[in-house]
């Protein structure tokens, strides 16, 4: 009999050889679901090492996380770090929990219970990955935008007290810009320019020597405090716009405003092959959700399919535990 | 297969010791007190340290309770768990060790031109 067949009742947790054949006491489907997860949180296991590794090579120009993600949906301007991945995480908890519930009451053959808290899962998988896209236009729009050197730093902009200033709010914009983007509709169909920015290099030059207040804020970590940044004083800062050659705003694999452009990078491979695996587990559970309403496990005797599609689920709770502590954390 | 017990009571258990770990690492996160911050102990500040404890015992209980590794078998439960853990702190430790080599080299080494 193949593994496969389970047109006859209750034969799903049969392995091929007969009935008294379970190797490990598990059954088929679900011991291959383990041993993929095994395999897919090694491929994760293999993502975050290789952020570690970038991590530890640039230990004194990494990105601040709590700078970075300090957005909240409704509170414009208002600095809340973590509060949104925090969201994020107790939104993906609960959605495992509805899952195992879902299982529990499959076990006991409630058919409704099972179809609700599935459809509950669902939902709060739907939220989930709805509120990583939310995240990805905030880090892909930027806040405040920076310049990057010859040498490939990033350099942010402070006033005197050390806040954060943005472009916008020094440049200056009475100057012509001294750079046209190339659009397709200027060129041909096949020319295009590179990211178009709010202000040009010229103009960010001269606002900041015009305004005596401006700062520039390196991605050097200080010495002894990890919550800061080295600023320079003015005339390092008037120094360094020899080496300017980009305006950065916002997000994309080349350059970041954040800092180091591997951070960007490992950003978007990470959580978006996280979410990824979210999308890929609300499909399975919309696919479970209606056999469970058609009656297939009814009908079959026993409901290891949730069990088994429960099982991909936590799992990608599981890896969101540890992209949550590696990346917004540690 | 016999009658399935529910296990609604165990899972609620499980939910609140998730939420209260997670409370936990995110005022921490939030605060990053000094004492913590900036001591270290093996190159990883406290801080650091309690948020991967933290962080592995959330993974037991995910994996224990939710995934219900508890019920299985002892010897597929090692089967799974045995060389997940093996692989991957062997492959941490080599890839940071090797991070902050690198780290060192660039920062401090006069041969950092050829390497």
């Amino acid at each position: 009999m193949g593994a496969t067949v389970t047109t006859a009742a209750t034969k799903e947790k049969i392995w091929e050889g007969g009935e008294d054949v379970q190797p490990l006491g598990a059954s088929y489907g679900k011991m291959m679901m383990w041993f993929f997860i095994l395999s897919d949180s090694l491929t994760f296991a293999g993502f975050l090492a290789a952020y570690g590794f970038t991590r530890f090579k640039f230990m004194d120009s990494w990105p601040i996380a709590d700078e970075v993600f300090n957005h909240f949906p409704f509170m414009h301007g208002v600095d809340a770090p973590m509060y949104y991945v925090a969201l994020m995480t107790f939104i993906l908890i609960f959605s495992s929990v509805t899952m195992v519930l879902a299982v529990d009451a499959g076990h006991q053959m409630k058919k409704k219970k099972v179809a609700t808290y599935m459809l509950l899962t669902i939902v709060g998988g739907l939220i989930f990955v709805g509120s990583q896209a939310w995240e990805w236009k905030n880090f892909i729009t930027g806040t405040y935008g920076a310049v990057e050197t010859r040498g490939g730093e990033i350099l942010q902009f402070v006033d005197k007290d050390g806040k954060r200033l943005a472009l916008a709010d020094f440049a200056d914009t009475t100057l012509a810009r001294e750079d046209a983007n190339l659009s397709r509709s200027k060129g041909a169909w096949y020319m295009s320019g590179g990211t178009e920015t709010s202000v040009s290099l010229s103009q960010v030059k001269a606002g900041l020597e015009k305004n005596p207040d401006v700062f520039i804020r390196t991605q050097y970590t200080v010495e002894g405090n990890k919550h800061q940044k080295v600023t320079l004083n003015r005339e390092e800062t008037l120094n360094r716009a020899n080496d300017f050659t980009y305006v950065v705003e916002g997000a994309n694999l080349v350059r970041n405003e954040y800092g180091h452009k591997t951070f960007a990078d490992l950003f978007f491979f990470i959580t978006g092959f996280h979410g990824f695996h979210v999308s890929v587990g609300i499909l399975l559970n919309i696919i479970i959700f209606f056999n469970v309403l058609l009656g297939t496990y009814e009908r079959r005797g026993s409901y290891e399919m949730v069990e088994k599609v429960g099982l991909y689920w936590h799992f990608v709770d599981l890896v969101w535990v540890f992209v949550f502590t590696f990346f917004y954390l540690v | 297969m016999g009658a399935h017990v529910s296990n609604t009571k165990r899972i609620w258990q499980v939910f609140i010791y998730l939420s209260v770990l997670t409370i936990v690492e995110v005022v921490l996160g939030i605060f990053k007190p000094d004492a913590l911050f900036h001591h270290d102990l093996f190159s990883l500040s406290y801080l650091n340290w309690i948020f991967i404890i933290l962080t592995i015992v959330k993974a037991y209980y995910i994996m224990w309770a939710f995934m219900h590794l508890e019920g299985e078998k002892a010897s597929f439960r090692w089967s799974i768990v045995a060389p997940m853990v093996f692989l991957i702190a062997y492959l941490a430790c080599l890839i940071l060790i090797e991070g902050d080599y690198i780290h060192d080299v660039f920062k401090t080494s006069s041969m950092k031109w050829m390497f």
